[in-house]
């Protein structure tokens, strides 16, 4: 009884416009005061630091070298994840047969592997002794710029693949055939008609790519051997200067993370500004030539091209770390494990760390985030709204380690003794934020403004409009976005990194281990095992949350 | 070549089935339309035709050329969509000339036939329009013009009015007619609009849950209703429930509810047999006052609605049936609510059909 007197109450405070608006103004508040400033007012307060740099030509050349790499890798990642995922979402779109919905599922297993656990595990698969090198006489691949891109493109082509689904999926099938019955074969339909309407789902799909790319930092500076990019780079300044000196460690951290956030915020804009303008080239055609590469061969070819491109160059090498952890099973290294001395003590306390951490990270994004996609979507705040729908998606192209440090800097120097933790979170709350805000509003956005109208005029309360429809109809999308939150945070690294000395999550605790050298340093097996640990947990996790969406999935 | 059979075609849509072994033959240059409620298997019936789906079973034949596999760039078709499926990426002019340029023609030949098509729906100013543009009269204009620059000389629209306001509704139907006639084509055009159909067609085949009820003219659909799932489909009739009571060489006489004897057309029923008659509410005549003779059944007037060219009158019979009787307003004796009445027709003007297994309401249902 009382719970129902507290939700009317709050129904009926909910229809004063003044209470309406304070909510969403204390969402945009949080926004700026927990997100978008703290990295800009960071690299702000230690601006100065910067001339260190300038008066230091190698390290500058180096610095920008780094950061260029960083541009160049992710440009042509980018572009490969577009070439080779298209094809792949074509097929899982348009699947003609059952056994193409497994491979719709296997396509989301990168997502589940902790980059830094994948790039362990292909490390092991091009490089080490057990894996593809097995067939040659040496390792096929070794660390450096190659491996670094094969790492890019594993964990980006899923997230490609899924926005590419996504939009085909969305897309009127109709377009489609009002093209063929004015006699175009299908490839010709798909390229002057289907994909220049989905054109705006592929710009998001590259900016995607290309940001994680950039911002990557704990499974490249695995692979990453003696190759430096921009995230590297500021790894290794701190791992060289913080603490012993000072002044060159903000100087080259400052000045690599302005120019990284700059460059990536930059392209972000002019990809918005211009991508609407790209035209595809719908106007010339080539019928014959055209006819051809439809049917047939050209059709198998390509789709059997495109199946062994993601099992040997995405799937396996991202499952690879399982057989380590497999062969550990079979050894005392299990035991070992379950000792919780050495080495696996930390272990275990890390992975509660990154576990509790998650699930805070989550929970405060449904608080702050829900009113903001609510205000982004329904332009509570007109022009602003339309502005905030951009700055949110700002943390998302920034690199993380940039963003993490810029952060450590602006809080370090506001509150003396800010807490280690409350500042993993707030990275964490940054870096994760616009995966959840992007997912809710495009699902509000979907909602039709009639069904909102149709309860008000019913006698709803906003906040009972809300309730009683929007949060039933996006359940589903709060729990992906959720889902995607919690993923993201369990797997990131590089702001993890930037923020902490002293904690130490489960990613960072193996990206250690994994560069450990040395007599004690971890074996094979253990870090097999510890990969294999978290990525059951976190695909356990997982399952039970997808088994929840689909009982309530009723609409 | 622009002559489509169809034979026993089935399609599935997992336990649905959405067309169930149909057979049709539509003749070279016919306007002819599939009507039928929604659900019927009628624009299922259609994609078939154009190749966007496959059948499960069966054969469709274009003039002597089996279809079945070829692809619907290949059956040299034009297909107006339900919701025009207008490129949103393109112009008007782009849109227009899309076939053309797909097929390889050369730029040149492509824009006179662009020229030529939007002259057709009178649209050749609003070159550069993008669909989002332009009113929905249109973008419907555009759509046809856009199917008929393909070429083609098979003319299939699905629903190609549903979306449009009633006026530019029945301006345009008798415009598309008219712009298939001229140029000889073929056209199979799906509607659930009986008026629509009846309008504008040479023949229809009337639908029901994927069968065809009946193919015929207008006329002979109207006039001579196969089923009575059509009696009631087009245009609208009043079904009385009854059995033979006795049969003679020319007619028979129908015991209907509450023991009223009427006489009708002989029809091949037999004596004792459950029937429904089928009578159209114009083949009634009335006079005030109860006066019953042959043919005739005394009620009262229950309403009486104002229709323009017609009154509508609503009488309760005094068996408790209940029957609609309409007639043009510039003629008709006036009646009001509770008047008592004398309602009679010819014999010849009451179908007979086999009372159906499955009850009356269920025959008749559109849903």
């Amino acid at each position: 009884m009382a719970r129902k007197k507290i939700i009317e109450a709050l129904d009926r405070a909910s229809s004063k416009r003044a209470l309406k608006y304070a909510v969403y103004f204390v969402a945009i508040i949080l926004f700026f005061a927990l997100i978008l400033l703290p990295p800009v007012l960071g690299i702000a307060f230690k601006f100065g630091a910067i001339q260190v740099v300038l008066d230091n030509p190698s390290l500058m050349n180096r610095a920008l070298g780094a950061i260029a790499n960083s541009f160049w890798i992710a440009l042509f990642v980018s572009a490969i994840d577009l070439i080779a995922g298209i094809p792949l979402a074509w097929l899982i779109a348009r699947r003609k047969s059952r056994w193409l919905t497994v491979l719709d599922t296997l396509s989301d297993i990168p997502f589940i592997v902790p980059t830094a656990v994948l790039g362990y595990s292909l490390v092991l698969f091009w490089n080490g002794p057990q894996g593809i090198s097995m067939l040659f006489s040496g390792p096929l691949i070794s660390t450096g710029w190659l491996l670094i891109v094969l790492l890019h493109f594993t964990f980006s082509f899923p997230v490609v693949v899924r926005v590419v689904v996504g939009a085909l999926l969305d897309y009127k099938r109709e377009f489609e055939n009002a093209s063929r019955t004015l006699g175009a074969p299908p490839f010709t339909a798909s390229r002057t008609v289907t994909f220049p309407i989905i054109k705006p789902s592929l710009i998001a799909a590259f900016i995607l790519a290309f940001s994680r790319s950039v911002s990557e930092t704990g499974a490249t500076f695995v692979v990453a051997g003696a190759f430096e990019n921009g995230s590297i780079f500021l790894q290794n300044v701190k791992n060289t200067y913080y603490g012993t000196n000072p002044t060159l460690y903000y100087g080259a951290t400052v000045f690599a993370s302005l120019i990284l956030i700059l460059v990536s915020v930059s392209i972000f804009i002019i990809t918005l500004a211009l991508g609407p303008k790209l035209k595809l080239p719908v106007r010339r055609i080539w019928p014959s030539f055209e006819r051809k590469l439809s049917y047939s061969k050209a059709e198998s070819s390509r789709n059997i091209v495109t199946i062994a491109i993601f099992l040997v160059i995405v799937l396996i090498p991202s499952l690879f770390v399982a057989l380590p952890a497999f062969q550990a099973a079979f050894t005392s290294t299990l035991n070992e494990s379950f000792s919780r001395t050495g080495i696996w003590a930390d272990y275990w306390q890390g992975l509660v760390l990154s576990y509790a951490l998650a699930a805070i990270v989550t929970v405060l994004n449904i608080i702050i985030g829900l009113p903001m996609a609510v205000a982004i979507a329904r332009r509570k705040f007109g022009h602003l709204s339309a502005l905030m729908d951009i700055l949110v998606n700002i943390p998302l192209v920034v690199p993380s380690i940039a963003l993490g440090l810029s952060l450590q800097i602006f809080w370090t120097q506001t509150i003396s003794s800010m807490p280690e933790l409350l500042l993993l979170i707030f990275a964490h709350l940054a870096i994760t934020y616009p995966y959840f805000v992007r997912s809710m509003s495009a699902a509000v956005e979907r909602i039709s403004l009639d069904m909102e109208e149709a309860s008000r005029t019913l006698g709803a309360k906003p906040l009972g409009v809300f309730r009683t429809i929007i949060l039933p109809l996006t359940k589903y999308s709060l729990l992906s976005g959720a889902i995607l939150v919690f993923t993201r945070s369990i797997g990131e690294t590089g702001a993890t990194l930037a923020v902490t000395t002293n904690l130490k999550t489960v990613p960072v605790i193996l990206v250690n281990w994994i560069k450990a050298t040395g007599p004690n340093a971890p074996t094979t097996m253990q870090i097999g095992l510890g990969s294999g640990y978290l990525i059951l947990f976190s695909f356990v996790i997982l399952l039970v949350l997808r088994q929840i969406v689909k009982e309530k999935g009723r609409y | 070549m622009p002559e489509v059979r169809i034979e026993n075609v089935t399609k599935k849509f997992g336990k649905l089935v959405a067309v169930d072994n149909v057979s049709l033959h539509i003749h070279e240059k016919e306007y002819f339309a599939l009507l039928g409620p929604s659900g019927c298997g009628k624009t299922t019936l259609l994609r078939l035709i154009a190749g966007l789906i496959h059948p499960d079973e069966g054969k469709i034949y274009m003039g002597d050329r089996l279809v079945n596999d070829v692809p619907p760039e290949d059956r040299d078709i034009g297909f107006v969509f339900q919701t025009f499926a207008l490129f949103p990426h393109m112009n008007a002019w782009n849109n227009v000339t899309y076939g053309p340029r797909v097929k390889g023609f050369d730029m040149k030949r492509a824009g006179t036939i662009g020229h030529e098509v939007l002259e057709m729906v009178k649209l050749n100013k609003r070159l550069d329009a993008f669909p989002n543009e332009l009113s929905g009269g249109m973008m419907q204009r555009i759509a046809v013009a856009r199917a008929l620059a393909a070429g083609a000389k098979l003319l299939l629209l699905d629903e190609p009015l549903g979306q449009l306001d009633a006026k530019v509704r029945s301006d345009l139907r008798y415009e598309i007619r008219r712009m298939t006639k001229d140029l000889g084509l073929t056209a199979i055009h799906v509607t659930h609009d009986q008026a629509e159909a009846m309008a504008i067609s040479d023949r229809i085949a009337v639908m029901k849950k994927g069968r065809i009820k009946q193919v015929g003219t207008p006329r002979e659909l109207y006039m001579a209703p196969d089923n009575i799932f059509v009696a009631n489909f087009i245009g609208e009739s009043n079904f009385l429930e009854g059995y033979v009571a006795d049969e003679s060489k020319k007619k028979m006489t129908i015991e209907l509810r509450g023991g009223i004897q009427v006489e009708v057309a002989n029809d091949k029923a037999k004596k004792g047999e459950r029937v429904v008659l089928a009578i159209r509410p114009e083949a009634f005549d009335f006079q005030k006052g109860i006066e019953e003779s042959g043919n005739s059944i005394g009620g009262t007037v229950e309403r009486v609605t104002f229709e323009g060219t017609n009154i509508r009158y609503e009488i309760r019979l005094k068996n408790q049936d209940l029957i609609v009787v309409v007639k043009p307003s510039m003629m008709a004796e006036w009646l009001s609510v509770e008047d008592k009445v004398t309602v009679s027709f010819p014999l010849e003007k009451a179908h007979v059909f086999g009372h159906p297994e499955a009850g009356l309401k269920e025959e008749i249902a559109v849903e």
